[in-house]
Formats: C-alpha cells, structure tokens, sequence
C-alpha cells in the first residue's frame, strides 16, 4: 500500500531543506539560546515562535548510536549500518541519521562524522545520504533554486488473512455461488458477509447461499474520469440488493444507457469466464438488466 | 467531583497472530461478552464508548468505524475513537463521566500488528518532514535510548536481562501472556543482537490483541462491583516530538504524570514500557521504590497489543483492587517514540 504524502513547508523547514539542496545545515535559535537542528517552528519550552537562524558546520559528534545488522526497507543504507543522534558543530540538540561505519566497531559515542551529500539533492532530509566516519569538512555549498513543498513517499505492506466468516464467501466466488451470512439474532443476511452483524454484535454464524439476481436500490452516474478506471465515463455505478440479501453492495451496472437506469430496476450478474474466476467479487464483471419488471418501491425501501 | 471507578476488565490471549481481520471485530465480540456479562449489563446499559487503535496499524481505512459491528450500534450508540492506545480513550470516558452526562462507559482498545512490519510501521508516529522519510524503525530508536543510559551508568545489559528473565516469570501465572517461562539471564545475554544494544529479550514481543474496561461512577460502580477500582488520580503528559532536542533518560513526561497523579504509595505498579530499559527509567521516574510489585501480570514484554497495551496495564493494575489482594495500585500507559507521552492512572479500593 502507497501514498506519495505531498507537504507543504513553510518558512522554516523550508529554509532548512533548501539549505541541504545547496549542502548546508541550518539551526534555529530557541529562546534558551540553544541552537536546534533541525529547526524547531515554535520553542519546546516556552512555545515562541522561533525565527533566527543559524547556520552550523556539517561535521558533529555522535551522541548515542544503535547498529542495524539488517536494514529495513526503505532505510537509507541497505548495508549494516548505525542509527546516530548527531550533535552537529554549532548546534545544542542532535540530528537523527545514519552513519555508514562498516561495522559496530568503528562506532561510539564521542566518534567524529561528517555528512555525506547525495548527488541529486531536491530539498528532503535524504539529500543527507548519510554519515561517514571523519573530521573533515564535507563539500562547500552550491547554489539552488528553493524548495516550499517535500514529497515524502509511504510504502506499507500488509497481509489480510481471510477471516472465519470471508473464508466460505471467498470459497463460494471461486465456484461461482455467492454465500451470505444471516445474522442469528435478527436474522438480517449479510453479503459480503461480516464478522459481526452490526446491529446485535454477535458473529453472523448462519451461512446462506442467495441466487445472482437482484434489484438497484440506488445508483450514481460516473462522469468523472479518475486514476485506474477501468472503464471510459459515463457509465453506472449502483447498489445491488441480491435476493434473500437485507444489504446492497455497489457493483457496476452495464447494458443499459445511463438515462435509463431508475431505483427498483431488476437486474442479473454476468459472470466471466469460468477459467478467470478467483476468490473475488470481480468473478462477477458486472450486472445487466434481467428484463423483468420493475420490482415495486416497498419491496427495498427498508434496504436503501 | 465525581467518584469514578474501574469496574470491569477484560482481554484477549496475547497471540503472534490471529485469522480475523484487522478492524478488530473477532477479538472485540468475545470480550464485550465476557466483561459485560461479568457485570450483569447488556450494551443498552452502557452511555458512552470509547476505543484507541491504528489505519496504518490495521493497513485499511477506518478501521475503527468497521470494529463498531462489534457492539451492534443499533439503535445508535455514542461513540468515539483515537487513534492512540486505548487509555487515551480510558481518559476520554473518565472526563465524558466527570462531566455528569453518563453514567457507565465501556472504552476498548486492538491492535493486529501480525498484519503487517510493525517496526517500520511505527515510523508513521515520527515527524513526517525530517524523521519519517529516513524510516528509523521502533527498535533501532530504542537502541539508542539504551545504549545512552548504559553509557551513563543508569543501567547495564545485565540489568536489562533481568526485567525481561522477571517478566517472564511473572507471567507464569498469566494464562493470556505471550511469553512466560523461567529463563536464566546468563542464557539470555548469551544471544545474539538484534539491534545493538538490543537483544530479543529486551523487545516486547509483536501481538495480536484486544482489551477492554468499564467505567462507572459513583453509587452505579458500587452496584456493579464488590470493590471498584476508584480512580483518584488521573494524568498525561507530554514531551517534545524533537526527541534530538529532549533528555531521552530523564522521561520528564513520565515524572510530571506521576506526580500530579499521586503515585505516591502505591503497592502494585503495571508499567508499559515496551523495552526492558524503559521499566527502569519509568520505575525511576514514577518514583517506585523495591517495595512496589511491577507488573505481576508479566507486563509487555510478555504480550503487547499494541493500542490495547497500555489500557491493559490500567486494567491489570485495577484487577488488583477487584480481587482486594491491593488497595492502591498504578497503570501506565505510553505512546509515541522512547516514552515521549506518559499517562498514569492512580487507583484506590475503599474499605
């Protein structure tokens, strides 16, 4: 799962990631007089807004440090490497970043670094590619256009296990019939099932199977195009209620102009190929007009 | 004020991983069960729900819309979410029941961590402009933290090893732990780093879990519960976010919570400290002297769900006032990176 975050910055992270394009570091003086790198926008004590900046060398100490044997995606180094809090010179607070030292036992606390610039810097904490073990100055400063806004990339991966109650609806797609779930208090059947019904709050134990006709209970016509559609607007977007279901789903309706689509219309799925079936509701590519009459308002008013 | 008490508590098996799915719903019907049950209520008894948990924990949006199936909102119910651990909820029901509008709450925190990388997860709680686009994961900060107070003579790895070899024993008596068992700490500090200064033992383990607690006050707590957990002093506390620019082994969060919480005199103390250094630094900063019981129940490092975690220390802690085997007790909760916010929750049973 990903999202690109983009951010404004204003005019203080600002100055400090346009700075590392042009490779300096730059601090900001809090009302204590300690100089903070990063910057701070509001004091941590005494909440002033905090507007003198300070430029500061880019070599430091490290001030506390922990060895990552295994880097982690994502991380700036994908060798072993050492997490550091790094007072820079000139600075009172430390900066997080890592430190390519090779092994943990070049590392320790009062050890001399400097940084590593990246090559391609565009105004973001990773234009500091890293530390590096040594008292030299690192390279001068150049000129760069400013930078206002930071793209910040998140990538996070999970695993979704098919719970008690998805295992036998997921099974069913697979053959081709669509299992509900019947909630054993009010006996609402639910589809695509739930692990509790959300009215009593108990497991919807009861399993249902429901035939693949059902009605619109209501509908939306897609005008707007969008990233990842599959299909050129209009077309119809519109809540299915299966026969035997108490719950609509919303599920594409084709086979019929836009204009003609109307609540109570009967309609039926049509299924893909049989050899392109998995454990989904996309086995069902989309819905069609049946051809039967109109089923009447009462019949789903409950359900809307 | 009001008199407001923990009348009821209740959790699931702290496990590696759970077939349900990620809003909660599958832990949370079989708790709501028993804690209610356990007090003669139905959920129409209850005025006010509260829970803590996590989107990106769960890795699906809303999560915590989805996990109110499991109270069976219908007819409506009030309710209300953060997304932090369950005892920032605790607080929210305990301010919703000082205000007089309700009488009873029932608050709920869960977590399915086995969902996803729970260390590079945890990066999502840094600053999203200078922190998180480096992805420090949860262990190598604790590292850090660790490595400094060993450096400074607060602690060593030998000491480290002992709260998690205590730990662990304590949790023999814990059938809902994770991790339980007699372990010597010359074996333990025989093992491999995991992250420099950290080994295995020294990190709670990953888990999937849910808590809950209810709230009552006044004469509805004294029907509900032979010996109510009153509440006398309630507190939270933070530090800054900059955690370059913060005296990462003074926690003074941790020492301001418990200082206006009172947490003077209490006989049990259930600390969330998720790394063996943080029991020290906390048992330090709360002032807890050799004479109080730290987490009999085993603590984190024995089980922690994570945004259920710190809502069981305060129900692990008020379950020793039910059962009249202590009568002023202590639960702590944390959240974001090396103990930065600090909530303690003070409990007293009343003869």
């Amino acid at each position: 799962m990903g999202f690109d975050y983009t951010r404004s910055l204003g005019p203080t992270l600002g100055r400090f990631l346009t700075d590392l394009r042009r490779r300096k570091v730059t601090g900001i003086r809090g009302s204590d007089g300690r100089v903070h790198v990063p910057p701070l926008e509001y004091d941590p004590v005494t909440a002033e807004r905090l507007s003198e900046f300070v430029d500061v060398a880019s070599t430091g100490v490290v001030r506390g440090w922990s060895w990552i044997p295994e880097p982690l995606e994502a991380q700036p180094l994908d060798r072993p490497f050492a997490w550091a809090l790094i007072q820079l010179d000139g600075a009172d607070t430390s900066l997080l970043h890592a430190v390519d030292a090779g092994s943990p036992d070049r590392m320790s606390t009062g050890a001399r670094v400097r940084v590593r610039w990246r090559a391609e810097r565009v105004g973001a904490i990773t234009d500091i590619e890293c530390f590096e073990l040594s008292d030299e100055p690192s390279a001068d400063p150049v000129e760069a256009d400013e930078v206002t806004m930071v793209t910040t990339p998140v990538h996070l991966h999970y695993t979704h296990s098919a719970s008690p109650t998805e295992d036998p609806f997921l099974r069913g797609l697979m053959e081709g019939r669509l299992i509900a779930q019947r909630c054993p208090e009010c006996s609402k059947v639910y589809f695509p099932p739930r692990p509790a019904c959300p009215t009593d709050g108990v497991p919807t134990t009861d399993r249902i199977e429901l035939s693949d006709r059902g009605t619109v209970t209501t509908f939306c016509v897609v005008n707007v195009p969008f990233l990842g559609q599959r299909i050129p607007p209009p077309y119809v977007s519109a809540y299915v209620l299966l026969d035997g279901a108490d719950i609509p789903f919303l599920h594409l309706l084709l086979g019929v102009a836009p204009e003609d689509v109307r609540m109570g219309m009967r309609v039926e799925a049509v299924w893909k190929p049989r050899e392109e079936w998995g454990p989904t509701m996309q086995n069902i590519d989309h819905f069609k007009p049946s051809g039967e009459p109109d089923a009447p308002f009462d019949s789903y008013s409950q359900h809307l | 004020m009001r008199d407001i008490a923990v009348v009821g508590f209740a959790q699931t098996p702290c496990v590696r991983e759970t077939d349900g799915t990620t809003n909660g719903v599958e832990m949370l019907v079989p708790i709501f069960h028993e804690v209610l049950g356990g007090l003669g209520l139905t959920k129409s008894d209850i005025g006010f729900w509260c829970s803590g948990s996590s989107d990106y924990l769960a890795g699906r949006a809303f999560s915590f819309v989805s996990a109110v199936d499991a109270i069976g909102a219908f007819p409506p119910i009030m309710e209300s979410h953060v997304e932090m651990d369950a005892a920032w909820a605790l607080y929210e029901a305990w301010v919703k029941l000082l205000c007089g509008e309700v009488d009873t709450a029932l608050v709920y925190g869960f977590g399915k961590s086995s969902a996803g990388q729970l260390r590079r997860v945890m990066a999502m709680q840094l600053d999203p402009y200078v922190v998180t686009p480096l992805w420090p994961d949860s262990l190598g900060l604790a590292g850090i933290q660790a490595r400094m107070g060993i450096e400074a003579g607060l602690w060593d790895e030998r000491q480290m090893a002992s709260v998690a070899a205590r730990s662990r024993a304590a949790a023999v008596s814990n059938p809902l732990a994770q991790l339980s068992g007699s372990v010597e700490v010359s074996d333990l500090l025989a093992t491999p780093y995991v992250v420099d200064p950290l080994r295995r033992h020294d990190c709670a383990p990953i888990t999937d879990g849910a808590a809950t607690i209810v709230l009552a006050a006044g004469d509805r707590a004294r029907e509900l519960c032979e010996r109510p957990a009153w509440i006398t002093g309630f507190e939270h506390r933070v530090d800054s976010p900059s955690f370059g620019a913060r005296d990462l082994l003074g926690c003074a969060s941790a020492v301001a919570a418990g200082k206006a919480a009172g947490a003077g005199g209490v006989e049990v103390a259930e600390l969330h400290a998720p790394f063996t250094h943080q029991e020290i630094m906390l048992r330090q900063a709360l002032g807890l002297g050799d004479d109080v019981v730290v987490n009999p129940s085993g603590g984190v490092l024995a089980g922690n769900p994570m945004f259920a975690a710190g809502l069981a220390r305060i129900g692990e802690a008020a379950r020793r006032v039910h059962d009249g085997s202590a009568s002023k007790v202590l639960g702590h909760a944390t959240s974001g990176p090396l103990l930065q916010q600090n909530l303690v929750c003070v409990m007293e049973g009343r003869e």
